[in-house]
């Protein structure tokens, strides 16, 4: 046997060898894709009734007597705002049924409608005072008011479920005969903070929260990460205190981020007293969290700028100073962007160290600023997440979706960024 | 001066035993036993000299890169410095405008006189030394900006222009003297990096002489350009030795005998011969300076 016979042997096995391997490679993307795929999947189906609420629509009586005003009473804000509108409601619930007269049953009965739907139905009669006024024969406002979350939840699934008692589905099914019932868009779902009440509940706060905190993040550890890189790259002398301090940047990248938030906690809640679960420590602590990952990506956008244009700056007179501000980091910037724009996806995500710091705690109010209680996208939705009520499970995953939106719209201008930007010489 | 480079250079010598370079050495030290030994060959000091080094040494970290080399730069001359890869020709020139100041554990000794000014003494500030001595870099380096702001960028660094024409001027001429103005004058705020490689070396020769240096100094200027370029280069730095005192590092032996009015042989450090060009060339007076050039090694 020749040399050209042994190698020729020997081809079909190298081939095959290739051919598999090939397809281990694609067998594994496979699986990570599919994987992606049932899990975005899985959110998206949980998330969709989310977006949806269910309404039912209520003959509101609005004469002076069923609202208790007497004939003489002027209108206006004191008078409106003494109304009793859960009354208001439970009235005109109680003439859509009148046959209904069972304390259990009425009480089942009122249970349809929202509790926050007193609310909504008095705002809406201060905005409009005009209609109490008005001089047709019997004011009557008809009005779409919230469902119960149990109700929604049972109208938007079709399935039964055990806090819908078999009363409240028959009340249910002769108000789908007498088209009272409906769903429609869930804008509470964007223009309201946390609550006890699913049909209530909204992420504008936990949105806001995570932008004060982000902002916090941003303008403390893009300066002082660049400020550091540019230090460590262009000025730090090369000695063994610099590699040392190189050396604990790069394990700090690796440190668990709930040992961020102790520290925080001990840090700049106990020993320099600044108030808890407010978006300025949260700040503090991601931006310590971020620091390293913007140092490195840094360090290397700056490595990266080719010595031949430090040294053209150089030798026509600019000081090193001058070169590393005209020429260097402008040309590191792309890098930098980048590095800091995926340091802050990973602040956005981040839930174990703002734990730490009573950013978990239970906040109605939208934060107006850095020093409000709030609470963030994550946090939020580990906090739904461990709700009972079933209706909290489609906010979970509606809040997914919106925190995936938003890291990817970032990764995607990190991307952009980078693209967009970055100068070849 | 001839006992001390004795020691150092038998030393130097001594301490790379690499299998060719030993050769050269052993030549070396037989060849200078024979002819006036260890004292640089030629005419490396003058009188009134633009550029005045003595006893130039220059270490990284431990190791020796220069060996106790006087040379002295006339007025408005082209000096070539030539020899074989890693004879310390660049790391020479780069001394004469102090750009080894940015290497941390780069150390230089020696004396230093520009116009009889010490430039290594604590009065001299590096930025304003750069000025007064350009350079151009073996590579084109133009900034990623626009021609125009490429070479404006050393008068507005150094506030040499108070208006907006001024600037414009000392641009449009500054350009005009490297040769250029004429290809570029209509794309004047497109990016330097656009232009061909021999464009972009006489855009930075452009803006080195936008600051209006003394003396410029080019490292194997046109050792990345194709022979059209470089010859438009070489006639360039013939032009330029009107107004300008050049120290060119080449590796082109023809490049150095038709540019220059001098010629510096460096070997492993050290000078070896200094002298016209044309008597390095037709006639040279060490015997590793003939080898070099009549390409034994190199």
């Amino acid at each position: 046997m020749n040399n050209t016979d042994i190698v020729k042997h020997g081809l079909k096995k190298r081939y095959a060898k290739e051919k598999r391997f090939q397809w281990y490679g694609r067998l594994a993307v496979l699986t990570g894709f599919v994987f992606l795929t049932l899990l975005l999947l899985d959110i998206i189906i949980k998330a969709m009734p989310a977006f949806q609420s269910t309404q039912i629509l209520l003959d509101i009586p609005l004469d002076r007597e069923t609202l208790e005003l007497s004939t003489d009473a002027t209108i206006n804000k004191d008078t409106l705002s003494a109304i009793n509108y859960d009354g208001l409601i439970k009235k005109s619930l109680s003439q859509l049924y009148p046959q209904v007269s069972k304390r259990n049953d009425r009480k089942q009965l009122y249970k349809l409608v929202s509790s926050g739907a007193e609310f909504s139905l008095r705002e809406y009669i201060m905005k409009n005072p005009e209609l109490i006024s008005s001089n047709s024969e019997i004011p009557v406002l008809s009005i779409w008011l919230k469902a119960d979350d149990d109700i929604d939840t049972f109208y938007k699934l079709q399935t039964k479920i055990s806090r819908v008692s078999d009363r409240q589905v028959e009340f249910i099914d002769s108000l789908i005969q007498q088209q009272r019932i409906r769903t429609s868009f869930n804008t509470t779902f964007f223009t309201a903070s946390d609550s006890r009440e699913p049909e209530q509940a909204g992420i504008k706060g936990a949105l806001l929260g995570s932008f004060w905190t982000l902002l916090v993040t941003l303008l403390i550890s893009l300066p002082v990460g660049i400020g550091a890189a540019v230090y460590l790259e262009e000025f730090a002398p090369q000695n063994k205190i610099t590699d040392f301090i190189e050396i604990n940047i790069n394990n700090l990248a690796a440190v668990p981020s709930i040992v961020f938030g102790l520290l925080g906690l001990s840090v700049f809640i106990n020993f320099f007293g600044m108030p808890r679960s407010v978006p300025l420590v949260g700040g503090l602590v991601l931006s310590l969290m971020t620091l390293p990952t913007i140092i490195i990506s840094s360090r290397a956008a700056i490595k990266s700028v080719p010595p031949s244009i430090k040294e053209a700056a150089l030798g026509i007179g600019a000081s090193h100073m001058q070169t590393v501000f005209h020429h260097v980091l402008p040309l590191a910037m792309p890098g930098i962007l980048t590095g800091t724009i995926i340091g802050m996806a990973q602040a956005l995500g981040e839930t174990a160290p703002l734990l730490m710091i009573g950013m978990v705690a239970f906040i109605v109010d939208v934060p107006g600023g850095v020093v409000d209680s709030a609470t963030v996208l994550p946090v939020q939705i580990y906090l739904w997440s461990d709700s009972p009520e079933r209706a909290f499970t489609a906010l979970t995953a509606a809040t997914i979706l919106v925190l995936l939106a938003f890291l990817a719209i970032m990764n995607t201008l990190a991307i952009f960024l980078r693209k967009h930007f970055e100068r070849r010489w | 001066m001839s006992t001390n480079t004795t020691a150092t250079l038998s030393q130097s010598f001594r301490a790379k035993p690499n299998s060719m370079q030993e050769d050269i050495t052993n030549d070396a030290t037989s060849e200078s036993s024979e002819h006036s030994q260890h004292i640089t060959i030629g005419e490396n000091i003058l009188e009134n000299a633009k550029f005045t080094t003595r006893n130039v040494n220059v270490y990284y970290g431990e190791k020796q890169a220069i060996f106790d080399v006087s040379l002295d730069i006339d007025h408005n001359e082209v000096i070539a410095l030539i020899g074989p890869s890693g004879c310390g020709k660049s790391t020479y020139l780069r001394t004469l405008n102090r750009m080894n100041d940015t290497i941390s554990n780069c150390r230089v000794t020696g004396d230093f006189l520009l116009d009889n000014e010490d430039i290594y003494s604590k009065k001299m500030d590096p930025v304003l030394l750069r000025a007064r001595v350009g350079m151009v870099f073996q590579k084109p380096n133009p900034f990623p900006k626009s021609i125009y702001d490429n070479v404006a960028y050393g008068p507005r660094l150094h506030g040499l222009a108070r208006t907006n024409s001024e600037l414009d001027e000392i641009v449009i001429t500054s350009l005009e003297k490297a040769g250029l103005f004429k290809e570029v004058k209509d794309r004047l705020n497109e990016p330097g990096t656009g232009l061909s490689g021999g464009q972009q070396q006489r855009l930075c020769i452009a803006r080195t002489i936008a600051v209006s240096p003394e003396v410029i100094l080019m490292d194997e200027p046109a050792s990345a350009l194709d022979p059209i370029a470089t010859a438009i280069i070489e006639e360039l730095i013939d032009e330029l030795r009107e107004n300008f005192t050049i120290a060119i590092v080449t590796h082109s032996m023809q490049q150095a005998a038709r540019v220059s009015q001098r010629t510096a042989y460096f070997h492993l450090g050290k000078i070896i011969e200094v002298g016209e060009t044309s008597q390095i060339f037709t006639n040279p007076r060490h015997q590793l300076t003939e080898n070099y050039i009549t390409g034994k090694f190199g």
